[in-house]
């Protein structure tokens, strides 16, 4: 029997403020999951603390709501553990690029299978509207006592540089781009990213709905906004790297796009390299039973409890008589 | 201890101390002697002084006594550090080049040692200027000199193998002490050759050079020298032993009980296990054709070690990381997410002197107190302390059972005293381990059901299912939950919920065993009795043995599982004592201080050391017996060990 939308929610009570850009990100995960047609039990949804943090627990599938800023080490114990899983997990920008910044960075180095959708807002919303590390120099939103003193750190740039093989942007109130997003991160081979754009209804009012259609700015000629965000693959933009030589033009190009902000805001599939060997291939290397029987399947004991690991070639190398 | 050879190696970190201890410590269990060696060294990499101290004896031995039988000196400062620890009528290996050496001119010697090294002339009356001065005036103790021209030794070695580069050659300054301390005792060489061809395994230049070295410096102590009469001489036994350090019995304590997946961030004294588990990361399946993995990762930092493995804990995998203090400082945080979702994560916990990074390379055990009470919350844990190399062996792989049973993250505390000492041990019997999964559920247990991973159950432990398993789902949060998973902050669940996890901690303490939780020695209606935990094990044995003969009888203790606390097996013997005296390597006495929170029995006495240098068996015996002779001070702190 086909999967339904249905199969993927759960009963609890979805507390997010009216109008959160979260429920764009939720809606599109669950379709998403739909169309991969993957069964709840080999999912994984794993958030961090913040307002996205609620996410697995609106989803049927396993759920695990860890700590702030570490949901990636989370992540990656489980899927080496158990590779058969389909992990996806999710994060903050706060929670991701500040708390989380060093596990950010090491997980890209790493190319485990498994994705990882940022939901950045630019602002920390549970702790009450103070400036995230995604918020630009300078802007103040209506919570801060005074203008933002840092730079903003450009994820899709810093993503590129950790070794992420596949960056993506896309933004909350496009589900069908989203979820198409999604939906191409989960099958590529490798440790991909998902940046949404969102916003917060309640702490930014600056990056809101209306600033990202370009309420602000209308053209003269139709009298319509001029959105600020456009689809690179409609630009004839084109990420995937498809041989070794690739590889640095199309990083160039990537980090070229990753820093247009503002004015263009472009979203869609910055890079994608499926040449970078996963983690998982490189621990086969070394451990070849690993594909068959990664830790979570390995038997460790015989029906009476009696351990079956030998350890008898290593006290032989330790033995000193006898 | 008359029949214990006591031998010493120092020099500069770098130039090969440990090698030659290795060396020196397996030829010697070649020869059917036990042995035991206390490793030292700097947070350095090349420079700073190390030593390698290694007790020989017929019988096993569990500790060091602060003598030396035999010092060999690769350079003038080992002379320096340890010339008063040579026993009269032990003997002293050096280089003929540093004979004229000024002490001043040693540049690497710390402020800190001088200012005691010249309170200590002061008081001795001595002016010596140069090492020879120093050397004179051990003789006078009945301390032999043994010179040994190491460089010419060493171009005369060159000239034979055509290696002219003076810097390859100076690498075996260590071997040709070795060689001269085995030709002043007159051992059987064969030994030495084949403990040379195991250290430096594949690399047989490396190795024909070596035993170039050993046989010339051999065949110069025998010829120069009269009999140095070193107590060394080989025992037949058929007994199967090993030899091996903490680090590495934790590691395969660690795979025997099915561990497979290992994270850690380098760290000393605990990254030596993890290596050694890397290293060895493929193994058989008994009774199997197919061979077992385990994972290691290298992460990020300690945080990332500590959540990847309670990651792969959910799914079902046995799973552990290695860390000593100021890695499990920054796992405080991961620590209670464990607690609160009842994860079965084991932390093995090298302990080393603190706060802050302390005394990195340096032994301490100031860490009870924390590994009890870490993270914010309550939670249960539980805590199990290893005495010895081969309790950190079995009490390594029983670690997974308490994690499994009670669903609950398991602090193995061990020592850097454990970790970086060699002992030779009778074979370990890995078929003493057993593997207890506690309440684990598969597929067939849940299809169908709804599954509640958090479930109020008659037992007070809530089945556990791996994170994966098809026909069920559940949820984890770090936030108070109901029995699904899902976050709540209702009054009633919260009291329920804690209480249910708070109770897993009762349960243990009914259900381990007493066997388990604490060892026990000495006579039971004796009257004083010694309370400790960890490495001063050994120590305190051997100082018991000492005073028996003495006459003097005692017993200890020694509390293997500190929480849940032994309470009445505790309350039952110290209850009976007229003496309790704490024995413990920190400041406050830890373990005495909970036992006087939970049973509210105060103790006599307190031994107690914090310089970063393990307990010895002579201070344990001189502090013990200043009690039996009502000289003691309440407290007295060892300060034995340079």
């Amino acid at each position: 029997m086909a999967l339904k939308l249905s199969d993927y929610r759960t009963q609890v009570f979805n507390d997010w403020c009216p109008g959160c850009g979260n429920f764009g990100i939720l809606t599109s995960l669950q379709m998403a999951l739909v169309d991969l047609a993957v069964k709840p039990s080999r999912v994984v949804i794993i958030s961090g603390i913040g307002c996205h943090g609620k996410t697995p627990h609106f989803v049927n599938a396993y759920g695990v709501h860890t700590l702030h800023g570490r949901a990636l080490p989370f992540a990656i114990g489980i899927k080496l553990a158990n590779p058969e899983l389909e992990v996806i997990v999710h994060g903050g920008d706060g929670d991701g690029l500040g708390i989380g910044a060093g596990h950010f960075v090491n997980t890209g180095r790493r190319n485990l299978d498994m994705t990882y959708i940022i939901h950045d807002n630019g602002v920390y919303g549970l702790t009450k509207g103070q400036a995230s590390p995604t918020l630009k120099l300078g802007v103040k939103t209506k919570a801060m006592p005074k203008p933002n003193i840092n730079e903003g750190i450009n994820p899709i740039a810093l993503a590129l540089a950790a070794g992420f093989t596949f960056i993506a942007r896309s933004y909350c109130y496009d589900v069908g781009h989203l979820k198409e997003t999604i939906k191409m991160a989960v099958k590529h081979k490798g440790m991909a990213l998902v940046i949404v754009q969102q916003w917060c209804p309640t702490y930014n009012e600056i990056n809101t709905k209306g600033w990202y259609n370009g309420e602000d700015r209308i053209d003269p000629v139709t009298g319509k906004p001029i959105p600020r965000l456009y689809k690179l693959e409609e630009n004839g933009y084109d990420g995937v790297v498809r041989k070794p030589e690739d590889v640095l033009p199309k990083t160039v190009a990537a980090l070229t796009k990753a820093f247009e902000w503002d004015d263009k805001i472009p979203i869609g599939v910055f890079y994608q390299n499926e040449l970078v060997s996963t983690f998982q291939e490189r621990i086969s290397q070394r451990i070849t039973t690993y594909p068959g029987t990664p830790p979570a399947k390995e038997i460790i004991a015989d029906n009476m409890g009696e351990p079956v690991t030998s350890i008898k070639k290593m006290l032989d190398e330790l033995k000193v008589t006898g | 201890m008359k029949n214990d050879f006591i031998w010493m190696a120092g020099g500069p970190q770098g130039s090969g101390v440990d090698s030659s201890a290795n060396i020196f410590a397996r030829a010697c269990c070649y020869g059917g002697l036990h042995v035991y060696g206390k490793r030292e060294y700097s947070s350095n990499i090349k420079g700073l002084h190390s030593y390698f101290h290694i007790r020989v004896s017929p019988s096993e031995v569990g500790a060091i006594v602060n003598r030396v039988d035999l010092l060999c000196t690769f350079d003038a400062e080992s002379v320096v550090r340890h010339i008063w620890e040579v026993s009269p009528g032990g003997g002293i290996i050096c280089d003929t080049g540093i004979i004229e050496t000024k002490i001043s001119s040693i540049l690497s010697l710390p402020f800190a040692f001088i200012e005691e090294w010249n309170k200590s002339l002061n008081e001795r009356g001595l002016h010596p200027e140069t090492v020879g001065d120093l050397l004179d005036e051990v003789k006078k103790n009945n301390v032999r000199i043994y010179p040994i021209p190491y460089l010419e030794m060493l171009k005369e070695i060159g000239k034979e193998i055509g290696e002219e580069q003076l810097s390859k050659l100076t690498r075996m300054i260590n071997v040709l002490t070795l060689g001269a301390s085995f030709g002043l005792a007159n051992y059987d060489k064969e030994y030495v050759e084949k403990a040379i061809n195991m250290i430096f395994g594949k690399k047989p230049k490396i190795i024909s050079m070596n035993l170039l070295a050993l046989n010339k410096a051999y065949d110069y102590a025998r010829k120069n020298f009269a009999d140095a009469g070193i107590n060394l001489k080989t025992i037949r036994t058929d007994e199967q032993r090993i030899f091996l350090q903490g680090t590495q019995a934790v590691a395969l304590g660690k795979l025997a009980g099915g561990c497979r997946m290992q994270t850690y961030y380098p760290i000393t004294p605990a990254a030596d296990e993890s290596e050694y588990i890397e290293e060895n990361q493929v193994f058989e399946i008994t009774g199997s054709e197919k061979t077992g993995g385990i994972l290691v990762v290298q992460t990020e930092d300690e945080i990332a070690a500590i959540t990847m493995a309670i990651g792969a804990a959910l799914t079902g995998a046995r799973s552990a990381t290695s860390t000593s203090g100021p890695g499990f400082s920054l796992m405080a945080e991961g620590l209670g997410w464990a607690g609160i979702n009842e994860v079965p994560v084991v932390i093995n916990y090298y302990q080393r002197g603190g706060p802050s990074t302390g005394l990195p390379t340096r032994h301490g055990q100031d860490d009870l107190r924390f590994a009890i009470h870490a993270s914010h919350g309550e939670f249960p844990r539980i805590i199990v302390c290893s005495g010895d190399i081969e309790e950190c062996f079995y009490d390594a792989a029983r670690a997974f059972n308490y994690a499994e049973r009670y669903q609950t993250p398991v602090i193995h505390l061990i020592d850097k005293a454990l970790a970086n000492s060699n002992k030779s041990y009778k074979m370990f019997n890995p078929t003493l381990v057993k593997i207890e999964r506690g309440e684990l559920l598969t597929e067939a247990d849940v299809v169908g059901k709804n599954y509640r991973r958090f479930e109020f159950t008659e037992s007070g432990i809530s089945p556990r299912l791996p994170i994966g398993t098809p026909g069920a789902v559940f949820w984890n949060t770090g936030d108070e939950h109901n029995e699904l998973g899902h976050i709540t902050e209702e009054s009633m669940m919260r009291t329920r919920m804690h209480e249910k996890r708070m109770r897993k901690l009762e349960i243990a303490d009914r259900e381990i065993q007493e066997k388990e939780r604490v060892n026990f020695f000495g006579d039971e209606d004796a009257p004083m009795t010694i309370v400790s935990w960890g490495s001063p094990k050994g120590a305190i044995l051997e100082a018991m043995e000492m005073l028996r003969k003495d006459g003097l009888r005692m017993n200890f203790v020694q509390v293997r599982i500190p929480h849940p606390l032994p309470r009445k097996y505790i309350e039952r013997i110290l209850g009976n004592s007229s003496k309790k005296i704490a024995v413990e390597g920190n400041y406050s006495g830890q373990l005495a201080g909970i036992i006087r929170e939970e049973t509210g029995i105060l103790m006599d006495y307190f031994i107690l050391k914090w310089n970063g240098r393990p307990m010895s068996a002579d201070e344990v015996y001189e502090a013990l017996l200043n009690i039996v002779q009502n000289r003691a001070q309440t407290r007295q702190v060892l300060n034995g060990g340079s």
